[in-house]
């Protein structure tokens, strides 16, 4: 195929073949830019959160003021809940991931130091790890023994310096002593001190207040919670056994305690969903806008093309009057489109680094990898091949005898 | 002569009816677009308080210890400050708030009881933020500082528990103790909800929350503290809290002071004030630092970036948008019209002033605007239905006010207008010896 004469013939529609390529190199810019993102947002809502969340349901009762026995409370409605058929674990826990509601505190490695390292989420209630089925990888669970009662804490400050262990995630170890095993190491809070005794491999905060970078940042205590501090009951049944144990689990804890209301009783798979909906919701939107684009910038080479090939029907006429094929002819505009594509393309990749660089400094987001502008690239190709098909293939129809006429 | 143009417009148009909708579809789907979302950004970025805005201002200072706010004072204030310059009555008007979930029961109905968010608040809040009444009025500083049990609903929670219906004078029960509505208050939506801004600069963008519906309890501030003690709220504590809840003489921020000032003069004298406030706490051993701040109300919105960084990410695409869908639009109407070289080469040699051709052109191409423009304005309707759907606290806000309506036929028109700019100009240079011959 020759290209040259598509050169010379393209000089002469400069304005318009300009166009098409700009419009292409933004399309391909923002596609390759909006890909990206998705491919972020939905990373996102991959997160792990280390816990067994298709078991796992939780339901959350309104803290009914100072119920006067709240321990003996806790423990009813527990022994009541695993007899709930399809319980496997139960458990009254002060926080359950996904539900941005959590309780933090600032961190010290050496009770002398200033300011504090870090500021993590703090998980308490009797069996959590268990029940939540968070993989330990080093260390142990808290014994029986270990477990203090939160209220006898709360009335008794001097107890706190009692609690002595704590369960912390891989990724806290690793951040508070990077390369080195975590167990027997002391963290302080306050005037308080606790050893690290086990480590799990991941438990998610509640909340990603403190960013992404941070999820993970999790301790759990071993502090027994009563109906007078806590009012989330954790579950954990078979999946397909979820929505029976709910409705149960709910009626066995308003039967226990009439004047209480059930706020919520969710799957831990549902309370994930919401947490990341936004993500899911921008995720969607970007997808209708890439095939907006895309649809648009087709549209807008169908009717150039359309345009040239009507200009030319003479030229083509003398063209397949002189021995060319339709196959020439058709060609002759595919490769057309593909010089003003791949012009565009190359300009596009250009303003894609631009726009992603704006978009580092500005949403710190990461820069974007190599594997996107070879996709971006490969999609502009063939949108521009589908788009000329048609308006090519009328050319090509073209009969030589138009030659003929009207000279 | 203009209507000759349209006249001209319409039958070129009619001509070529494909390419005609091509043209307007392109408009209407980059107006709907960057519409919607410019709507939406409007929306969030709007002023919530208009006209009153800029006498209204939130004084910080910080009993937090050395070293533990290194970016200028805590977002909150603790409870023994707030009080302090609450009680000095410096400022023309001025509200303290602390915020708090409360369980609600009307007992004279059997409806289940429901945790409302509740607000704990001074009188001067409903004059000075301009809270309109649909029954009743605010709470007197004599209820106030009688300490009586009285309350101010939302429409919301008027609507939920008495049907909408005048229901001054009832009693709801507030976790433990009967409270007598004095006000119910009509739909108040201001965006965002001001006044619980906060920590935005913390929230990586992430500040949708900040478009929330106002509490649905309002109650005097201390007799508010006794119904619901146990159950507040803390903006952060650097010390241990004896009784979760209970934050009066805990070491943590909690509280937020708003204040109504008149004029320079007295923003001046009130930044003295609380300079000197500071320094006297330090003296005092209270303060570490005499470190304050008192920003006016939109500066705190500024500083709390409270447009969603995701609504701003929007905007960006969807103009990115619009200006691919002009750069087609330009590439259509230039083959529009060179297509009709010969015809404009007649029109020319019969003695049309370029000027003239220009005109037609442009008259052609703004008219494609408007037939875009009712189609990005019906799209931009669907669109903002679209965000109402979704899950955000703002969602329900999105509608297309008067102004957004003639924007977007303004942005069609212009948009088309711009994009006819260059292909009118070619068509105009046509020189009409050149087609005549091919004729």
């Amino acid at each position: 195929m020759d290209i040259l004469p598509i050169f010379s013939t393209l000089r002469r529609h400069k304005i318009t073949a300009l166009l098409l390529v700009l419009e292409i190199a933004l399309t391909c810019a923002i596609v390759c830019n909006a890909v990206f993102l998705i491919s972020q947002r939905l990373q996102r809502t991959e997160m792990a959160s280390g816990v067994a969340e298709h078991e796992l349901l939780q339901v959350q009762v309104a803290n009914i003021g100072k119920p006067a026995n709240g321990k003996s409370r806790a423990q009813e409605d527990l022994a009541l809940l695993r007899q709930v058929p399809g319980v496997t674990a139960a458990a009254l826990v002060n926080q359950v991931p996904f539900t941005n509601s959590s309780s933090n505190t600032s961190i010290k490695l050496d009770p002398a130091q200033k300011l504090p390292t870090l500021n993590a989420t703090m998980y308490m209630g009797e069996g959590l790890i268990a029940s939540f089925g968070a993989r330990l990888v080093a260390g142990r669970d808290f014994t029986a023994d270990e477990y203090l009662d939160y209220d006898d804490m709360r009335s008794n400050p001097e107890l706190q310096n009692k609690v002595g262990s704590v369960v912390i995630t891989q990724a806290l170890g690793e951040r508070l002593w990077p390369g080195q095993s975590a167990l027997g190491r002391n963290i302080y809070m306050g005037d308080t001190s606790v050893r690290v005794i086990g480590v799990v491999q991941s438990l998610i905060r509640p909340s990603l207040f403190m960013g992404d970078d941070a999820a993970q940042w999790t301790m759990v205590f071993p502090l027994r919670l009563s109906a007078a501090s806590a009012s989330r009951y954790v579950l954990r049944t078979a999946p397909d056994q979820r929505q029976q144990v709910l409705s149960e689990a709910a009626k066995v804890l308003r039967k226990a305690d009439p004047h209480r209301i059930v706020l919520k009783k969710d799957t831990l798979d549902d309370i994930r969903g919401a947490f990341f909906q936004n993500d899911r919701a921008m995720a969607g939107i970007l997808v209708g806008v890439i095939a907006a684009l895309l649809i648009v910038t087709a549209l807008g080479i169908v009717g150039l093309a359309s345009f040239w090939v009507a200009q030319r029907r003479r030229t083509i006429g003398v063209r397949r009057a002189l021995g060319a094929t339709r196959r020439n002819i058709l060609n002759y505009f595919q490769t057309e489109n593909f010089l003003l594509a791949t012009i565009g393309i190359v300009l596009g990749m250009v303003l894609a680094y631009g726009i992603n660089l704006f978009l580092m400094t500005r949403y710190e987001l990461p820069r974007l990898p190599g594997m996107y502008f070879p996709m971006g690239a490969i999609a502009l190709w063939l949108i521009g091949q589908l788009a000329v098909l048609g308006p090519a293939l009328r050319a090509a129809a073209v009969p030589p005898v138009v030659a003929t006429r009207s000279v | 002569m203009f209507t000759y143009y349209l006249d001209l417009a319409l039958r070129s148009l009619k001509r070529n009816r494909m390419l005609t909708a091509l043209m307007v579809l392109a408009i209407a789907v980059g107006i709907g677009a960057s519409m919607t979302t410019l709507t939406v950004t409007h929306l969030l970025s709007g002023d919530p308080l208009p006209g009153r805005s800029q006498h209204i201002f939130y004084p910080q200072v910080d009993a937090s210890p050395a070293g533990y706010s290194k970016s200028g004072p805590l977002d909150m204030l603790d409870y023994r400050s707030a009080v302090d310059l609450w009680s000095a009555h410096r400022a023309d008007r001025q509200a303290l708030m602390a915020g708090s979930e409360v369980k609600v029961r009307a007992p004279d109905t059997t409806l289940p009881p429901l945790m409302v968010p509740m607000l704990a608040t001074t009188s001067d809040f409903f004059a000075m933020f301009q809270v309109p009444f649909q029954y009743g009025t605010a709470w007197t500083a004599a209820d106030a500082a009688s300490r009586a049990r009285v309350a101010v609903i939302s429409s919301d929670l008027n609507d939920r528990l008495f049907g909408g219906a005048d229901s001054v004078g009832k009693t709801l029960r507030l976790k433990d103790s009967d409270v007598r509505i004095v006000g119910v208050m009509k739909k108040w939506r201001p965006s965002p909800l001001f006044y619980d801004v906060r920590a935005g600069r913390f929230a990586e963008g992430q500040t949708s929350s900040f478009y929330g519906k106002p509490e649905d309890v309002f109650m005097p501030f201390f007799s508010g503290l006794d119904v619901n003690d146990g159950n507040f709220w803390q903006f952060t504590c650097w010390g241990s809290v004896p009784r979760p809840g209970h934050l009066q003489d805990a070491p943590c921020v909690w509280v937020g002071l708003w204040v109504q000032l008149d004029d320079a003069a007295k923003v001046a004298d009130y930044r003295a004030f609380i300079a000197n406030y500071a320094q006297q706490q330090k003296q005092l051993g209270r303060f570490a630092t005499t470190q304050t701040r008192m920003p006016g109300l939109m500066e705190w919105l500024v500083f709390n970036h409270v447009v969603p960084s995701d609504v701003k990410l929007q905007t960006w695409l969807a103009f990115a948008f619009l200006a691919i869908c002009l750069f087609n639009m330009i590439g259509l109407l230039l083959a529009k019209f060179l297509r009709r070289s010969s015809e404009i080469g007649v029109r020319r040699a019969l003695g049309a002033s370029r000027g003239a051709v220009f005109a037609q052109c442009l008259v052609e191409a703004g008219m494609v605007g408007l037939v875009g423009g009712i189609g990005g304005w019906l799209l931009t309707l669907l669109g903002l239905w679209l965000v109402r759907r979704q899950p955000v606290e703002y969602a329900d806000l999105a509608h297309l006010d008067p102004g957004m309506f003639g924007l977007t036929f303004a942005l069609a028109v212009a948009a088309s207008l711009l994009a006819g700019l260059l292909p009118a100009l070619r068509a105009s240079r046509i020189a009409p010896a050149l087609q005549l011959k091919t004729l």
